[in-house]
């Protein structure tokens, strides 16, 4: 028994991501449509070259049916795909096997979310009929209570580590001020997102991710096949998840300063790239930044940060832009919002222009052109204690 | 011998101070407080908490009834006494049923119970209703008292014994509500007066009688009765001394409808020696007289929660507060989803853990999962877990926060992680506490609540609370057992 991946077999040769915005003026089926026009474009293929097509949604449409009928599908195999706010990490993951596996030569993989529709704000699971005893505490308020954890088992000033927190925000708002497709494009100060009202322990509205509709997209074909599409195609070196078995919300000896589940993927993951030394080799991570404490633990989940440094190498700038390692040079969730289909997909997207050189320059990390050629991204759905967590690396070059 | 066993009683944490009233309602109050059900408490978690308190030190009296009496039920048609039992972890055996309407009922269940049968829970709930600015609304309370009745035994002797019993009943209009209502009407006070204090003079005379004893036996006199003044008049007309006539713990805690007689007997049995005579006096449809005589076992098992400290605890509730508590005065609800009602069946399959609080415990691990699971939580065998109940326990808060964004009936919501001593984890909604009071190392209990209600279904389970010194302070572990 073992993960042993599908390191190089696959690439990716088109992307496609809408802007992601509050598209009150449109529906599901023209997000899909855009997104998917764009990632085909890209690899110089229509709809009826792909030969499989997989979907993420969280809760936007039900079976492969609802993208079959936006782009009018006939006779495709069409699968849609769920896990949370991981499921467009999920879609590229099935299509990626797909093709690794032989049975197909060209796969699709779309993650789209239409949130804004629901009349509320935040985002709302629909409901399953229950014993009425499961929690009602929303996404923000799980993630709160990392903080106060944090700041008692590495003794941080609670106040300091809540500036660190605003910073996250305040680099990924920087980020996102430069990116055209993100939803929030103003920059905001540290002190501006500390003063705003708290919504759930210490965090402020701006130490929550937008909510947003949006899709993205990715063709998917094998990895000798890749240069038929495009002269520079990413290669697939790990998908990596982990479903929690949610023993973080009963077990005593888990204390909230550190996501097991995500540990365990990053792990993985690096195995099967064979990646030693994430925060040296990588060039660039799109990370689960849903709240400003997941930012600051996946920092040390994912080995960029030792245990109990992540705080002071945000405060560093170690993963700014400009930094040693830049962390969501698109914005992250925090500038883009999240439609829950889509975000995974949005993190590849960022990998795709940043790995080929297409980011804006005033965003284009400068450790690409410093030789590195491996992107990380990474995505989750759930709570502390009780999430899954998807981690991807591509890259431009094949093994030797 | 038959008599009352076990006993034990439940104020709300919240008092309502009755000066407050006057500056919102434009008139009413008065002085004094009255106790307050929090917004997630009602008559059937009020009757849970007082029946815990009963039978926590009893863990094998194992009632074969219990009578559940209120003037405010959750439900008609459904019987509400079957949460209680569910709550209490009553056998299945034992029936459960509502005396339930009329301030009349509890007393009346009390006499049944004494009358025999097996081992009876006697519970009394009630949260009173009054509109803003009534002499109910500022006179009232909320308050539960719970007596366990039947026959001694040598690990559970009779505390008080029954020596005798009077009742008058007639058919006159004093009190009415049209369920549903959130007032109550009140004929004109002076007949209601007239007729209940020789009614009331008559039952207790009765009850003397049967008992072989003289007014001037008895120690200490209850009277209780939803019309003050007649019950302060009866107090007077009883033929016994002033000093004898009990407090009716209105300036503290109000009048608690079907409550009070039975309050009122477990605060007096609380601080009853061995050989007094206790008379309790009802008035109302009529009237009710029991008369008690404290045995040597009063004392026996002194209660974990005397109605005396209770009085003596809690902590303000603004009036506005209290008044968006009940209904009176509306709000714009968080603009999130209401949450969706329980699904019936599997509240049923999970009734352990949702009424109950029963956990299952890893025969190989120790570990306790919450709710109970079938596999072990870091593997093993599938099911090889026993039950083990978790109402009882209480735990640290490892860490917390405060939801101002999810949906509550009364927000923000506080919420906590509790790692329970002896083993055992939940993230959990903390209740009867002030949000800044809340953090890491807060050492808190389990209470009973309903959490919301959807469909006109009462969705219960269970909170925590901070526990607290006797002045109130919020009790916090020592950092290193906090760690």
């Amino acid at each position: 028994m073992g993960s042993h991946g599908i390191r190089d077999r696959v690439a990716i040769v088109g992307m496609g991501c809408t802007p992601f915005a509050e598209h009150f003026d449109k529906g599901l089926d023209d997000l899909m449509v855009e997104a998917t026009t764009e990632a085909l474009d890209g690899a110089g293929i229509t709809r009826a070259d792909a030969d499989a097509w997989w979907v993420g949604t969280a809760q936007s449409g039900m079976s492969g049916i609802m993208l079959a009928k936006a782009l009018q599908l006939e006779g495709a195999p069409v699968t849609r795909v769920e896990n949370m706010c991981a499921t467009g990490s999920e879609a590229l993951r099935a299509a990626s096997y797909a093709v690794a596996s032989g049975a197909y030569d060209l796969a699709v993989a779309v993650g789209v979310e239409k949130v804004k529709d629901s009349g509320y704000q935040g985002l709302n699971a629909f409901p399953i009929p229950t014993d009425g005893t499961n929690r009602t505490l929303t996404a923000a308020a799980m993630f709160s209570m990392v903080l106060p954890a944090y700041a008692e088992r590495y003794g941080v000033d609670p106040d300091q580590l809540r500036r660190v927190a605003a910073r996250i925000a305040s680099k990924n708002h920087a980020n996102g001020a430069k990116n055209p497709k993100a939803q929030f494009r103003r920059e905001m100060s540290v002190d501006a997102i500390c003063d705003m009202p708290a919504v759930a322990g210490q965090l402020g509205v701006f130490d929550c991710a937008g909510v947003a509709d949006g899709a993205a997209a990715a063709v998917v074909c094998r990895a000798e096949d890749a240069h038929r599409y495009t002269d520079s195609p990413l290669f697939v070196k790990a998908l990596s998840l982990v479903a929690g078995n949610g023993s973080g919300l009963i077990d005593p000896s888990y204390d909230y300063t550190t996501f097991p589940e995500i540990e365990a993927a990053g792990a993985d993951a690096y195995a099967q790239a064979g990646i030693t030394d994430p925060r040296g080799e990588l060039a660039l991570a799109e990370v689960h930044d849903c709240f400003t404490p997941t930012e600051l633990v996946l920092m040390e989940d994912l080995g960029f940060s030792a245990r109990g440094e992540a705080w002071t190498d945000c405060e560093k700038g170690t993963f700014d832009l400009d930094g040693e390692l830049p962390v969501n040079p698109d914005g992250g969730l925090k500038s883009f919002g999240h439609p829950v289909g889509a975000s995974g997909l949005r993190m590849m997207y960022e990998a795709w222009l940043q790995l080929r050189r297409e980011a804006p320059a005033e965003r284009q990390v400068a450790t690409v052109d410093a030789g590195r050629t491996l992107a990380l991204t990474h995505n989750l759905g759930g709570y502390p204690g009780e999430m899954v967590s998807f981690v991807g690396i591509v890259g431009t070059e094949p093994s030797a | 011998m038959r008599g009352i066993l076990a006993l034990g009683a439940h104020l709300p944490h919240r008092r309502l101070d009755r000066r407050d009233i006057a500056a919102v309602a434009g008139g009413g109050g008065g002085r004094g407080t009255r106790t307050v059900a929090g917004y997630d408490e009602d008559a059937t978690t009020l009757a849970v908490e007082a029946g815990r308190t009963a039978l926590r030190p009893h863990p094998d009296a194992a009632p074969a009834a219990l009578w559940f009496s209120t003037t405010t039920p959750t439900y008609a048609d459904k019987t509400n006494a079957t949460a209680v039992h569910a709550a209490l972890r009553l056998p299945d055996h034992a029936v459960a049923a509502d005396f339930a309407g009329a301030a009349r009922s509890s007393v009346v269940a009390l006499r049944a119970a004494l009358a025999g049968g097996g081992p009876t829970l006697v519970v009394a709930a009630d949260v009173r209703p009054g509109l803003p600015g009534s002499p109910d609304e500022a006179a009232g309370g909320d308050a539960a008292a719970a007596l366990l009745v039947g026959e001694g035994t040598d690990a559970l002797p009779v505390r008080a014994e029954l020596v005798g019993a009077g009742a008058r009943t007639e058919e006159f209009l004093d009190r009415w509500r049209t369920p549903g209502d959130a007032r109550t009407r009140q004929w004109e006070d002076r007949f209601g007066e007239q007729r209940y204090v020789p009614l009331g003079r008559a039952a207790l005379d009765a009850a003397l009688a049967e008992a072989g004893l003289e007014a001037g036996d008895l120690d200490r006199v209850l009277v209780a009765s939803p019309h003050a003044r007649a019950a302060r008049s009866a107090g007077r007309k009883l033929g016994v001394a002033p000093e004898v006539v009990g407090d009716d713990l209105g300036s503290t805690v109000g009048n608690p409808g079907a409550t009070q007689p039975l309050l009122l007997l477990v605060a007096a049995l609380e601080e009853a020696a061995p050989g007094d005579l206790i008379a309790l006096v009802s008035l109302a449809d009529g009237a009710d007289a029991l008369v008690f005589r404290a045995t040597d076992e009063v004392a026996a098992t002194p209660s974990a929660r005397p109605v005396a400290d209770q009085v003596a605890a809690g902590a303000p509730v603004e009036y506005p507060t209290y008044l968006r508590w009940r209904g009176l005065l509306a709000t714009e609800p968080p603009r999130r989803p209401e949450p969706a009602r329980p699904s019936a069946s599997a509240a049923a399959r999970s009734a352990e853990w949702k009424f109950g609080y029963v956990a299952s415990e890893d025969r190989t691990s120790g570990a306790v999962h919450m709710p109970p699971a079938r596999a072990a939580m870091h593997g093993g065998p599938i099911d090889d877990m026993e039950p083990r109940p978790m109402a009882d326990a209480t735990g640290t808060v490892v860490t917390s926060t405060i939801d101002r964004l999810a949906y509550s009936p009364s927000p923000p919501i506080v919420f906590a992680i509790v790692d329970f001593d002896g083993g055992g984890r939940v993230p959990v909604e903390l209740t009867d506490c002030d949000a800044a009071e809340v953090g890491i190392g807060v050492r808190v209990e389990m209470t009973f609540r309903r959490l919301f209600t959807a469909d006109g279904i009462a969705n219960y389970f269970w909170k925590a609370r901070p526990v607290r010194d006797a002045d109130g302070t919020v009790v916090r572990a020592a950092a290193a057992e906090a760690g």
